[in-house]
């Protein structure tokens, strides 16, 4: 009885156990609602399906919150992502659409070249002003995300920039051994940024700084280099996610692309149990968190929900995700129940319970 | 005392954090109008105790009654609404608000909703007039010593109706003469029919003030005691668990030929270093094998001169000569280049990182000496963690438990393994024994020796002068942010010696007026 309470507590006391079990929970009761929900075909050497669409879309939000899980394990914040995705798809498409042979792979290469370069500068931009200059780095990432937005229509003169590149369309809607080719990137980007992380002392620092920086500081660790390599890694990894957006509808609206996707990216880092406060991240939970919020979208498309509602709808998902994951929560919620059920327990003053 | 009924018993407490069994089958009780110590080696479980008590941590088992009432508090806040207040080890005041913002906060009286300003003015005036303390109540808490703030975070505590007012650690900050000013708040409050539970790890202040000890061990329960009744060294035997001669292992071995040991050239050499308004220009040298040690009372500058050494704040001017050339320990990150080490007082704000591991905090300043490129091979992580674990007997001893799961005492060993495994060649140790039992200061006054033997420069900060003079085998002086002496010491040098040169300069600062 003992050995398997043991087990049990120590299968839902780790720390992906709540964000595993919500995005089971949607899975299942989207397939409750629409049966064919999880079939997968194979269709012109494609797999197709609801579960694959999740993957595909959701790559850029993993891309973008493997970056700002870093940022915030140090304690900062990086609002300007989205703005960094339309920057750096502005540029591919701009360059891209002057070239009279857009098909051509070098065309592209160039092109992809050019805009993760100037998404590095702007990451260094935002690295000095934070670790440098010691800005707080929701001020600092602030300016980039305003007038991100602005650089982006100086880019693009202010029109939507289509394009007709055939390499370019295959990083958003490409196949490779079936699936799509966004899913691979994700996926590779992930696995370079653990081992980026884990292999070296990098993650351990950062979760140091994060956690106490004058402690850090005083261990020797020269904590300002730390910061401004996660805000250019931040940028890297949102501009690739910008080439995704933009690929996928083969054009660059400066106004559009990435909008709001620094929220979602914070929401999935923070779904993914790393805390706000900085400190112990955790990367397979930031990407649970990433499918999870496009699990939602999905499913309220799926589910017909009118335009009008959904954004609500997904607010009330998203404060149930948040409140089962709150140790406090359940912790009082358990109690409770534990008082029901014996009325004469030794934590029953009923006034001691009311939520503060 | 004994003829009334317990305000408040716990009965058979038990608490486990993930790796550790923190309490076990603890029973306490705490009887209106008596001065109540609770004392226990470091890891004892004396903070759990207080935690479970107060609603910080829920009870595993256990139940807790308040005048014969079964309760379980969700919070500080419910306990203290329940007449339990605490005043915890650390500080947790707001230095930023004001004097009388930090006593009211979160229960200022209130008119339709807005704050009354100048009533909260006028009743923190009038409690801090029964502790005896003159403050301008609208300056900052920041602007007063940590004396004082301890002071009025107890102003705080006992503002509400307080019956049990729990005290934990409230002297490891204090001076003499303000520990005296707080056991007569004590007796006065005690008089007045509060229970009062005090933990502490000065053994004179338990026989000063304390009516009953209970004595806890390995998170277990050892007994109860009248203090009339349990001399002293049956305390600490009490407290260790084992007979006591652990304090006559330490040789007076500090009286080594310092003019054999200052031979040569100097491993540290400064003079003139200092920064305004920290600490006046000093000059200091420090030799191989030499133990520096570094006396003066509370904010006499003795933590800024190590600040300076260390790096930690920059210096105004002088010179700084390592190993005869000069060089500068502009940072942190420099100073430990030079090998130099620094165990800071402030282990919680400036020691440990409390989310990474025990293994994690060990190897943080070599790690970040070697940078985070070249990461150390966990199997190298593995020995050297393993090695510093048992030399310094931390408990518990897995070491992927995170630190903040430990004890105050484990913890600042775990902050001294992190600097021995650098290996430096001066390690500042500042109050590296404060607030830690006896047992583990005795293991760390210990290693102090066996470093110097080894040849490593030790840098010894404390403010107990017994301590200073059993270790040193130099002694600088420090008094209102001057270094006014350097002395050797030699048979002629006795606590009573440097307590004049430390009252000394005062003395004339009085003639002057």
């Amino acid at each position: 009885m003992n050995a398997t309470m043991g087990r049990y507590r120590a299968v839902t006391g780790h720390r992906l156990f709540w964000p595993a079990a919500v995005l089971v929970v949607m899975l299942a009761a989207n397939t409750i609602y629409r049966p064919g929900f999880l079939s997968i075909e194979l269709k012109d050497g494609h797999l197709y399906g609801s579960p694959i669409d999740i993957l595909r879309l959701s790559a850029p939000l993993i891309l973008v919150a493997l970056g700002m899980t870093l940022v915030i394990s140090t304690g900062g914040i990086d609002l300007s992502v989205g703005s960094v995705c339309a920057i750096s798809g502005a540029i591919a498409c701009m360059y891209i659409s002057k070239q009279s042979d857009q098909n051509s792979l070098a065309v592209v290469l160039t092109a992809l070249a050019m805009a993760l370069g100037v998404a590095l500068v702007l990451g260094a931009w935002n690295g000095v002003l934070v670790a440098v200059i010691g800005i707080q780095p929701i001020i600092a990432t602030l300016i980039l995300m305003v007038a991100g937005r602005g650089l982006a229509q100086l880019i693009t003169q202010g029109q939507i920039i289509t394009i007709n590149s055939e390499p370019f369309r295959a990083i958003g809607l490409g196949h490779l051994l079936t699936l799509p080719l966004a899913i691979f990137i994700a996926l590779a980007a992930a696995l370079l940024v653990a081992a980026f992380t884990r292999r070296t002392a990098l993650g351990m620092i950062v979760e140091s700084v994060g956690g106490n920086a004058e402690a850090s500081r005083l261990a020797g660790i020269r904590s300002g280099r730390v910061i401004f390599l996660a805000y250019v890694l931040s940028a890297a990894c949102a501009a690739i996610a910008g080439f995704m957006m933009t690929a996928n509808v083969s054009s660059a609206d400066g106004n559009a692309v990435g909008l709001w996707v620094e929220l979602d990216a914070i929401l999935a880092v923070v779904i993914g149990g790393t805390s706000l406060a900085g400190g112990r991240f955790f990367l397979s939970g930031t990407i649970i968190g990433a499918l999870i919020i496009q699990t939602l979208t999905t499913t309220v498309y799926a589910m017909d929900i009118s335009p009008q509602t959904s954004l609500l709808f997904k607010a009330v998902v998203v404060i149930a995700v948040c409140l089962i994951q709150a140790p406090a929560f359940r912790a009082r919620f358990v109690r409770r129940r534990r008082n029901v059920a014996t009325p004469n327990a030794i934590a029953d003053k009923p006034k001691e319970q009311v939520p503060a | 005392m004994t003829d009334s009924r317990p305000v408040l018993t716990m009965t058979g407490i038990s608490k486990s954090f993930p790796g550790v069994r923190a309490l076990h089958d603890v029973n306490f009780r705490l009887f209106p109008g008596e001065v109540h110590a609770l004392m226990g080696e470091n890891g004892a479980g004396k903070s759990t105790l207080i935690k479970v008590l107060t609603g910080v941590y829920d009870t595993d088992e256990g139940t807790i009654t308040l005048d014969g009432e079964p309760v379980s508090f969700s919070g500080p806040m419910r306990a203290t609404a329940a007449g339990v207040s605490t005043v915890f080890q650390e500080v947790n005041l707001c230095t930023n608000l004001s004097v009388a913002e930090n006593i009211f906060i979160g229960r200022e009286p209130r008119v339709f909703g807005a704050v009354r300003w100048g009533e909260v003015r006028r009743r923190a005036r009038a409690l801090l007039a029964r502790l005896d303390l003159d403050l301008d109540v609208s300056a900052p808490l920041g602007s007063y010593s940590l004396a004082i703030q301890q002071m009025v975070a107890i102003a705080r505590a006992i503002d509400i109706q307080a019956r049990v007012l729990i005290l934990d650690e409230p002297t490891s900050s204090l001076d003499a003469g303000e520990v005296a000013q707080l056991f007569r708040i004590m007796r006065q409050l005690r008089d007045e029919g509060i229970a009062i539970l005090f933990v502490t790890h000065f053994l004179d202040q338990v026989y000063e003030i304390a009516d009953r000890i209970t004595v806890l061990r390995n998170g277990g329960l050892v007994g109860e005691y009248l203090t009339t009744e349990l001399p002293q060294l049956s305390l600490v035997e009490k407290m260790i668990g084992k007979e006591l001669d652990v304090l006559e292992g330490i040789e007076e071995h500090s009286r080594r030929d310092l003019a054999a040991l200052e031979e040569g050239t100097p491993l540290v050499a400064v003079s003139n270093v200092g920064r305004a308004g920290a600490v006046e220009p000093f000059s200091l040298t420090i030799h191989a094998g030499e133990v520096v040690g570094l006396a003066g009372l509370l904010g006499s500058g003795r933590t800024e001169v190590a600040r300076l050494l260390f790096g930690a704040d920059r210096t105004d001017g002088g010179q700084v000569a390592v190993d005869g050339t000069a060089s500068s320990l502009r940072t942190p990150a420099q100073a430990i280049d030079h090998g130099v080490g620094f165990c800071s007082e402030n282990r919680r704000a400036e020691g440990i990182v409390a989310d990474l591991s025990v293994r994690e905090n060990m190897i943080l300043a070599m790690q970040a000496a070697r940078g985070w490129l070249r990461p150390i091979p966990r199997r190298r992580q593995d020995e050297l963690v393993d090695k510093y674990v048992k030399a310094l007997n931390i408990r518990p001893a897995d070491p992927e438990v995170p630190v903040r799961n430990l004890s105050g005492g484990n913890q600042q060993k775990v902050l001294l393994a992190r600097w021995l495994i650098t290996e430096p060649r001066l390690l500042i140790l500042d109050e590296p024994t404060r607030g830690i039992d006896i047992g583990a200061k005795t293991e760390i006054q210990k290693l102090v020796t066996q470093l110097s033997d080894g040849g490593m420069a030790v840098l010894f900060i404390s403010a107990e002068l017994e301590e200073v003079l059993r270790l040193s085998h130099k002694v600088a002086v420090m008094r209102d942010r001057q270094m006014v002496a350097q002395l050797a010491n030699d048979d002629s040098l006795d606590a009573d010696r440097i307590m004049q040169t430390i009252a000394s300069g005062s003395h004339r600062e009085e003639a002057d007026r």
